[in-house]
């Protein structure tokens, strides 16, 4: 090639930051994802199995509201979903990988169990409920504090740490499910206290999943002032932003690490008392079901604002729930629900690059270019 | 650039509002119309909760029959509602507590984990009953529309045992090994009354024949587990086992068998298609005659026994097609033989005269027939002759080590 020509060739198009874009700007880009995320849904639907897309949607919703009952059971696993992200927040500001929540959520969920199985029958209601309380979260947090002081103390990496820890917890779990078994050796604990119902959550109103719900609105405002109005919830964002930054205006980055753990590990701790005593009233290695991990995209997708993960849980419980239903009505395998819960997460996730990047197309220029 | 953006908006907008529209006319899980149809068969609805989907053979037994009852009393599809993949938790209680807001009459669940929920449901919808099937606590529970049911499995795996029995004798004529040298393998997956029941039967249907044979049992600590099963399964063929039968639920032990080309009486259904040269014959229960008498009952208006336990002779207990390319002559005609004398009430399988316990022979016997977390022995199964298994509960509860059998090693939890 001559070498004179220096022209160097655009590509068709290039990506490029946006500076912030308006709030409203912001949502209609997620709205429109998740409109064509529903729209490819649609197709494949269509291509896949025949049946007609609207009716499938139709169904989610039903599978979501259809009934009283069923909008209960939506609002209760937004709400147990929700406190598992909330946990995992204060971590994840400060840029530290938990991926533990799962084991923290079943320590807690274990403590719970023990204290019901132990001391139900010995205990006035009351002293039985603070136990409960006080060992969950001393639980969760123990198991989330012990990768937080080998991050602080020597720098290993919380990630792998965090992720074995859930394999011991499933495992103490399964130890004491065999333990506590009844009948003994079933490897299955049952209802506990099904009798006395000791340790047993309250119904309010007769709605026995009201507590809860009340409970993680709570947390939901008390997490939203915890991050954004204290000196903890700056020192978070500060070690999350730059640790350097956070050394130079003088603060303690192991101690905000311990003790972000600990509260991190301690909430986690409060779903497993709120999953054991509030809904489940037995215990199984499949308590935190997951939500562990769910929670992570929650909190990321909602950038760590309590009040937008209120959202962003329901979206993901709803799409779950209404995938069930879709696999009821329609007998289609559960993996096909699986499948258009992905499709729609990968839009939402991706609507996130069109909020941060714009695409610019190349301009077409008037000296004739030579195509390439 | 801008100008694209508001024409896909636009196009999006619309689209979602179709989906709108068409949603209400769409919606299939609405209440059909009933057209003044009032016979029970049109009225009734029936819900199924299983664990697994049908990717699990031990669901897809229940799915499969589900399907066959579905069709064999003509349901539409509106009337029967599958829930899978519903977890042993609070999950099993709502989905339960769902299918009876839906409106369904009888609600079925597959897994012995369920137990604790469905009675919280039976509990709430006095008008509805629950099924379940495994459990062992509903003649305890007092619940009238609570209720389980299992198949005297026993049965079938005896009638297997009697193919197995025949194959070693051949073997032994054959001059493969002597007759001392004639060992089962068994695969078992816990140690729990269900899987003991199950091999002492098998054990006790080839001793029938083959008065010289003792087995080895190896457990696996678990219902599904491939590579454990298959392990399994060359432990025993390699302490000199020449023959090998399992409980539990993957192709491991079958597979193995072919690899090493020792021949295997199956479970859960014929294994013929990856095993053609080692598998016999294969026992599973059909769960089709309790559904059927579940479905009918209510439509019937009659009450549900709190514990329903049938065998060969019902269908809830059936054999597959021999394989004749493994099995030994004459084996369909034993097996035949056998079933009508169990029918005839002259043949027992756990008959005491069979066996012996520590070497003497039982007289009597306290089960733990009233499910506690200790396995307090508080019913006498042992009379006219025999150990009267699923008869005081339709969950197995023979749980004695006879002599002649070995277990290498225990698996609880």
């Amino acid at each position: 090639m001559s070498k004179k020509n220096t022209h160097v060739q655009e590509p068709l198009f290039h990506i490029v930051k946006r500076g912030a874009m308006v709030w409203w700007r912001a949502w209609m880009v997620r709205a429109v994802a998740v409109l064509a995320a529903l729209v490819v849904c649609g197709v494949i639907t269509v291509c896949l199995t025949g049946q007609n897309p609207f009716g499938v949607y139709a169904t989610m919703f039903d599978g979501a509201f259809g009934t009283k009952r069923r909008i209960w059971g939506l609002a209760q696993n937004v709400a147990m979903l929700l406190c598992v992200s909330l946990a995992v927040t204060p971590a994840f500001k400060m840029k530290f990988w938990n991926i533990g929540a799962e084991g923290q959520v079943l320590i807690g969920g274990l403590a719970t169990a023990a204290c019901m199985i132990l001391f139900g029958d010995k205990l006035p209601t009351g002293v039985l409920f603070l136990v409960m309380i006080v060992s969950s979260i001393v639980g969760g947090a123990i198991w989330a504090v012990i990768p937080a002081y080998f991050r602080a103390k020597w720098n290993t990496n919380e990630t792998l740490f965090t992720l074995m820890m859930n394999y011991i917890a499933i495992q103490l779990v399964s130890f004491f499910t065999y333990e506590w078994s009844v009948p003994k050796g079933s490897g299955q604990i049952g209802v506990i206290n099904s009798a006395t119902r000791a340790g047993w959550m309250p119904s309010l109103f007769g709605h026995p999943y009201l507590l809860n719900i009340i409970v993680v609105v709570a947390l939901t405002v008390l997490m939203y002032i915890y991050l954004n109005y204290t000196k903890h919830g700056y020192e978070i964002e500060v070690v999350g932003e730059s640790e350097n930054t956070a050394r130079y205006i003088g603060v303690n980055i192991k101690k905000v690490i311990v003790r972000t753990m600990i509260v991190s590990g301690g909430l986690c701790g409060v779903t497993g008392l709120l999953l054991v005593s509030g809904t489940d009233h037995t215990l199984t290695r499949d308590l935190a079901a997951g939500r562990g991990f769910t929670a992570i995209m929650v909190a990321w997708l909602a950038k760590f604002n309590p009040f937008y993960m209120v959202l962003t849980s329901f979206l993901i419980v709803f799409l779950q729930k209404g995938a069930v239903e879709i696999s009821t009505i329609y007998g289609l395998n559960a993996s096909f629900s699986d499948i258009l819960t992905g499709i729609i997460i990968f839009f939402i996730i991706g609507s996130e690059f069109f909020v941060n990047y714009s695409i610019k197309v190349r301009e077409s220029k008037k000296e004739g270019v030579s195509s390439c | 650039m801008k100008k694209l953006t508001a024409m896909l908006l636009i196009v999006f907008m619309v689209l979602g509002l179709f989906a709108g529209c068409g949603s209400d006319a769409a919606n299939p899980s609405n209440p059909s119309q009933a057209g003044g149809e009032t016979t029970a068969a049109k009225d009734i609805k029936v819900g199924f909760i299983f664990l697994h989907d049908e990717n699990s053979t031990y669901d897809k037994n229940f799915i499969d029959a589900a399907n066959e009852v579905k069709k064999a009393l003509g349901l539409s599809d509106d009337q029967v509602i599958f829930k899978t993949n519903v977890p042993e938790s609070n999950e099993c209680y709502e989905a339960a507590a769902d299918l009876a807001d839906r409106g369904c009459d009888v609600v079925f669940a597959d897994s012995f984990g369920h137990e604790p929920f469905m009675a919280q449901a039976a509990q709430e919808f006095p008008d509805v009953q629950f099924c379940h099937a495994t459990g062992t606590t509903a003649h305890t529970a007092g619940l009238a529309n609570f209720h389980n049911a299992f198949a005297s499995i026993y049965e079938g795996r005896y009638l297997a045992g009697i193919a197995a029995g025949m194959k070693l004798n051949e073997m032994i004529e054959k001059g493969e090994f002597t007759a001392e040298e004639a060992k089962i393998g068994y695969v078992g997956a816990f140690t729990y009354a269900e899987v003991i029941s199950g091999y002492t039967s098998f054990f006790l249907g080839a001793r029938s024949v083959c008065p010289s044979v003792t087995m080895e049992v190896q457990f696996t600590g678990s219902w599904y587990d491939e590579t454990a099963e298959k392990e399994a399964a060359n432990t025993l063929i390699n302490r000199g086992c020449k023959l090998i039968s399992q409980h539990a639920d993957s192709m491991g032990a079958p597979t193995a068998c072919e690899t090493a080309g020792v021949p295997n009486v199956s479970y859960n259904g014929s294994t013929l298609a990856a095993c053609p040269n080692t598998f016999i014959v294969s026992s599973r229960i059909n769960w089709a005659p309790y559904m059927t008498y579940m479905i009918e009952s209510v439509m019937n208006g009659t009450a549900i026994d709190a514990d329903w336990s049938k065998g060969v002779q019902e269908g809830a207990v059936v054999l597959t097609d021999l394989n004749e390319k493994a099995a030994a002559a004459g084996t369909a005609e034993a097996i035949e033989q056998a079933k009508q004398k169990m029918a005839a009430g002259e043949l027992h399988v756990f008959d005491t005269a069979t066996f012996t316990v520590k070497g003497e022979s039982l007289t009597s016997y306290m089960a733990d027939v009233d499910t506690d977390a200790n396995y307090t022995p508080d019913t006498e199964v042992v009379s006219d002759g025999y150990f009267h298994e699923s008869e005081m509960r339709s969950a197995p509860y023979f749980d004695l080590r006879i002599d002649g059998i070995t277990t290498l090693n225990e698996a609880f939890g």
